[in-house]
């Protein structure tokens, strides 16, 4: 009997306890700088696509959220011909970006996406690509990689040794 | 007094009632949220005050849905008692000198007898939907509101042997010296608890306990048969509140306010005090519930009745 008197008295004192609750749109919520929220394709640092369309995001997605074409422009460049995410599916695991081989896919600080039409949660190529390198400045994955693309040959990449003659007998 | 009166008295009472009765339903949500470190509805107008007004538009826009299975007529009948005896019940409440609407000579047993019937609505709501939780409901709040009727007619007897009428107004004037809830606070404090029992409020909330139940005797019920059950609750604590103003804390009586005010007043803090036990206190299991009515609080009541009969006898005649 007392306790419970005793549970009322701890109760009403609550009415002078601060308040939990956020008042969201007005008091933005604390976003940490990991959070892992919308996705966006970045780009390299030359302002070229980082994307070279290789499908492990597809395949590293739990949700099969992600879609895409590969394709290649004339100097043997590969990109994604359409790259197509639904959110309304997506459940913002983070597989995409940690699968990504050249850092193009990445989840931002941003969760604010409501729709009225889950058709406007589709989002195209346009919508994704950003104008900058996102998390990581200086990559450039082309400039690294060991393609063969317009302008750079074999050997020319940097860090990178000059092709081995194979005809050559010498060490 | 002229012929109107009564017809005025009618108007504002119900006017007051129904729109506090809504006004409870934000009061209700708002301490609740301050009590658990919430906001509650703040959003619908100023501090949220329009909260009520956006749930009565939901409820009217739903689809109101009679089950196939139901029996139709006592389905619809049953929401439409629970308001009426309620409201009904207010008739004999005097607010202050003369609104009241009518000044009956055995209020206390109208009042009584009115929240007696008020069993049906229930009972019937939660026969007539024809499903297994309605009717456990149902059969719950016939049980507990049954043997809680008992004592809570019993506990006021204290209060008619004090006042030595069953006339409110009668009772109030009575309390012109030293509030009844001195002399008789255990009287109260059985009514208190019959109060709440008979709203079917927590802790006592076990004819609906959505836990358990759902919930409990209108499962089944939508839209606005839904909003009448909710409403009639909310009138409910309100004529208890009312009534233990009038009966135990002097109703309007009271220094330099008018008196509808200083009834206002004492009667939100009982409101209040009702959205605090539902803050705070669990529910107690049925066979307890039951056990603590009639092992506990009958005989507290009778006991209370007979040294209170033996006091004023003593007094008047020794």
């Amino acid at each position: 009997m007392l306790s419970l008197l005793r549970t009322m008295w701890d109760v009403f004192l609550h009415a002078f306890h601060p308040r939990v609750t956020k008042q969201y749109p007005e008091q933005p919520a604390y976003l940490a700088p990991r959070w892992r929220g919308r996705i966006i394709l970045s780009r390299d640092p030359d302002g070229g696509e980082r994307c070279v369309a290789c499908y492990l995001c597809a395949v590293a997605c739990p949700v099969d959220c992600i879609a895409l074409q590969a394709t290649e422009d004339q100097t043997g460049r590969r990109y994604p011909a359409f790259f197509r995410i639904n959110f309304s599916r997506c459940i913002f695991c983070g597989y995409c970006e940690e699968a990504c081989p050249t850092y193009a896919i990445q989840l931002t600080p941003d969760f604010e996406m409501s729709e009225y039409k889950r058709q406007n949660l589709v989002y195209e190529k346009e919508d994704l690509l950003i104008n900058g390198v996102g998390k990581y400045p200086g990559y450039n994955f082309w400039r690294v990689a060991g393609v063969r693309i317009g302008g750079k040959d074999k050997g020319q990449s940097e860090n990178e040794a000059p092709p081995t003659d194979i005809h050559d007998l010498m060490p | 007094m002229t012929t109107y009166h009564p017809i005025i008295a009618i108007i504002g009472i119900l006017f007051v009632v129904l729109n506090l009765a809504a006004l409870l339903i934000w009061v209700e949500r708002r301490l609740l949220a301050l009590w658990q470190d919430r906001y509650g509805p703040n959003r619908v107008g100023p501090f949220g005050l329009l909260q009520p007004l956006a749930d009565a538009i939901k409820l009217f826009a739903k689809e109101d849905w009679i089950p196939p299975f139901a029996d139709k007529w006592v389905f619809i009948l049953a929401p439409a008692i629970v308001m009426m005896t309620a409201l009904l019940a207010f008739v004999v409440i005097p607010v202050s000198p003369g609104v009241v609407v009518s000044d009956l000579n055995i209020a206390l047993l109208f009042f009584l007898g009115m929240s007696s019937l008020g069993v049906y609505s229930v009972a019937l709501g939660g026969w007539a939907s024809d499903n297994k939780y309605s009717l456990l409901g149902g059969l719950r709040a016939s049980a507990q509101m049954l043997s809680y009727e008992v004592f809570m007619g019993l506990s006021l007897m204290g209060v008619v042997i004090l006042a030595g009428s069953f006339n409110l107004s009668d009772i109030v004037f009575a309390q012109k010296k030293l509030w009844f809830v001195i002399p008789q606070f255990l009287g109260f404090l059985l009514f208190l608890i019959a109060g709440v029992a008979e709203t079917r409020r927590l802790p006592f909330d076990l004819p609906e306990a959505e836990s358990e139940l759902i919930a409990g005797y209108h499962s089944e019920y939508s839209g606005m048969k839904f909003g009448m059950f909710f409403v009639g609750e909310y009138v409910g604590i309100t004529l208890i509140s009312a009534l233990i103003t009038v009966l135990f804390f002097g109703g309007w009586l009271g220094p330099v306010l008018p008196g509808v005010i200083w009834f206002l007043i004492k009667m939100g803090f009982f409101l209040c005090f009702f959205i605090l036990l539902r803050a705070s206190l669990p529910r107690p299991r049925f066979d307890q519930l039951m056990a603590w009515g009639w092992k506990l609080m009958l005989p507290l009541a009778l006991a209370n009745l007979l040294v209170t009969g033996a006091v004023v006898l003593s007094l008047h005649h020794g």
